[in-house]
């Protein structure tokens, strides 16, 4: 099985600071893949890398075997891959039903096909609906995570990267939110989750790998990898077990 | 009745002003680039259709038809050429940048046309008046208060209706995310800029129209462009229309108290709104 996303010796760097130190990982179609690590670990750095947000070689990132590591941002949207970045960056000041007109307006300028229509998203999270016309900014952070969501969905990628869409919200938002990833999954999306909460990513993701300093330091089947593994690889060797 | 036709009548200068404040309201109020060379492009273009009209003896539509696209497409190269390098969400590189333009511009102004002044003959339009209640109405100005009214509506449905709008809008909030929804932000920009030079040809019809124009006067026209999108508020297309208003309706005012205190009433104005509400009157806080 050929791998649709892969990175091979990804390596980035903000200036003089190194923060990917040759990162290899592969992504499945269909599969859904998390990414684990403590703050720093290097895990939103690796998504921007992918994106085209930061400088890295052609070779480091693939796409269906294809290298493409360095492609401007657009460009990597139109090519398949969407993001629903940390912190959501919605358009303030733009209605709900405006902040997925955008996305909608661009995959039909360059003709992207997926299934994901305002209709659908409307069935997967049925507020986006009712609050069509409320600007984003007043949205509650659980709203707005949906719209973000959304906005990602509605450029119809084949492969969704998904950067810590729990930070901030109550545990029963979370449970929403994350109730609907087997139906974006179901969809034949491809998904990398970066999450801090390590529960979470494991029931629901298939494989996990653990991040620490730039670093790949353990991955599996999200299933089978142990609590003590887990421990290990998020902490470095000699860590106390608490 | 002095000071109601004063009012009119700064009415009806607001209106020119609004036809320079439109595309500094996009390109400053919506994309964050400070450009300088603003007032500098209407003269340009000004003089480009005086010389039109007087090698061709074309009359003002003509010129007005034949300038516009042109001022789209120097908007356009001057985007693709110059500002895509220097935007971004620090607004001093575009500043440093459109002010060398900007001189570069007189300069060059200065030798193709000298320092004289020019106008642009009206064939009449420019001196017929309508007497309504008392008031004389110059139909110039009226007509240049319509356009300007069509121009603001126009760009307003751009902005909220269309792709190009919201691509625009999406792009000045946050232009990474943009990015990451697909938009490519300088062919956007690069757009946008075309739109923007492309208003101020009909300002450069009506100013040449309206009174004399030479290479050194881009600066003044600039300024008032600058006071009225910071009344108005920033990112407000009708913002800045209202801001020419109550630019115009200063100065109106001020002309009828002393000829010497016009220009001088409407920097205070500006001083008073900057003062006392920083985000302009149509402006978020």
């Amino acid at each position: 099985m050929t791998a649709v996303l892969s990175t091979h010796g990804l390596i980035a760097r903000y200036g003089d600071f190194q923060a990917l130190y040759g990162v290899d990982t592969e992504l499945n179609a269909g599969e859904a893949v998390a990414l684990i690590g403590a703050n720093g670990a290097g895990k939103s750095t690796f998504l921007r890398s992918i994106m085209g947000l930061l400088p890295v070689s052609r070779d480091m990132v693939r796409l269906d075997g294809e290298p493409v590591g360095g492609t401007p941002t657009d460009r990597m949207v139109q090519k398949g891959i969407a993001i629903v970045p940390e912190g959501r960056r919605l358009f303030t000041g733009m209605s709900v039903e405006d902040n997925l007109r955008v996305a909608i307006d661009q995959a039909t300028r360059v003709g992207a096909k997926g299934g994901w229509t305002l209709g659908r998203l409307h069935q997967l999270f049925p507020i986006l609906k009712e609050k069509a016309r409320t600007p984003v900014q007043s949205l509650s952070g659980g709203q707005q995570q949906m719209v973000s969501i959304g906005r990602a969905l509605l450029c119809q990628p084949r492969v969704l990267l998904c950067d810590e869409i729990s930070l901030g919200l109550a545990p029963k938002v979370i449970r929403e939110i994350y109730a609907a990833l087997p139906e974006i999954r179901a969809a034949g999306t491809a998904m990398i989750v970066v999450e801090q909460d390590v529960g979470l990513a494991q029931s629901a993701t298939d494989r996990l790998y653990c991040m620490l300093e730039g670093r790949v330091t353990l991955t599996g089947r999200s299933a089978e990898v142990t609590r003590e593994q887990i421990g290990e690889a998020y902490f470095g060797a000699g860590h106390a077990v608490v | 009745m002095q000071w109601f036709d004063a009012l009119v009548q700064g009415i009806l200068l607001g209106g020119m002003y609004a036809q320079y404040a439109l595309g500094m309201a996009l390109m400053f109020g919506v994309m964050r680039i400070v450009n300088i060379s603003h007032g500098d492009l209407v003269i340009l273009l000004s003089l480009v259709g005086i010389s039109m009209a007087s090698a061709w003896g074309w009359g003002p539509l003509p010129v007005l038809i034949a300038l516009v696209p042109l001022a789209v497409l120097m908007g356009w190269v001057l985007q693709k050429t110059v500002l895509n390098k220097v935007v971004g969400s620090d607004p001093l590189p575009s500043l440093i940048a459109t002010f060398g333009l900007s001189v570069a511009l007189q300069n060059l102004m200065l030798q193709i046309w000298s320092a004289n002044s020019r106008s642009l003959p009206g064939g009449g339009i420019e001196s017929q008046s309508i007497e309504i209640g008392g008031i004389y109405i110059g139909l110039l100005p009226v007509i240049v208060l319509i356009v300007a009214t069509a121009l603001t509506w126009g760009l307003d449905i751009m902005l909220k209706r269309t792709r190009f709008g919201r691509a625009l809008r999406a792009a000045s909030a946050d232009v990474e995310a943009a990015a990451m929804t697909g938009i490519n932000p300088r062919a956007i920009y690069a757009l946008a800029t075309a739109v923007a030079v492309g208003i101020l040809g009909f300002a450069a019809v009506f100013q040449a129209l309206r009174s004399t124009v030479a290479p050194a006067d881009g600066p003044a026209q600039l300024i008032y462009a600058f006071e009225a999108v910071i009344i108005g508020g920033m990112g407000s297309v009708w913002g800045a229309f209202i801001g020419s208003m109550v630019l115009g309706i200063s100065q109106g005012i001020g002309f009828r108290i002393d000829p010497g205190f016009g220009v001088l009433a409407g920097h205070i104005v500006f001083l008073i709104v900057l003062a006392t509400r920083p985000q302009g009157l149509f402006g978020r806080a």
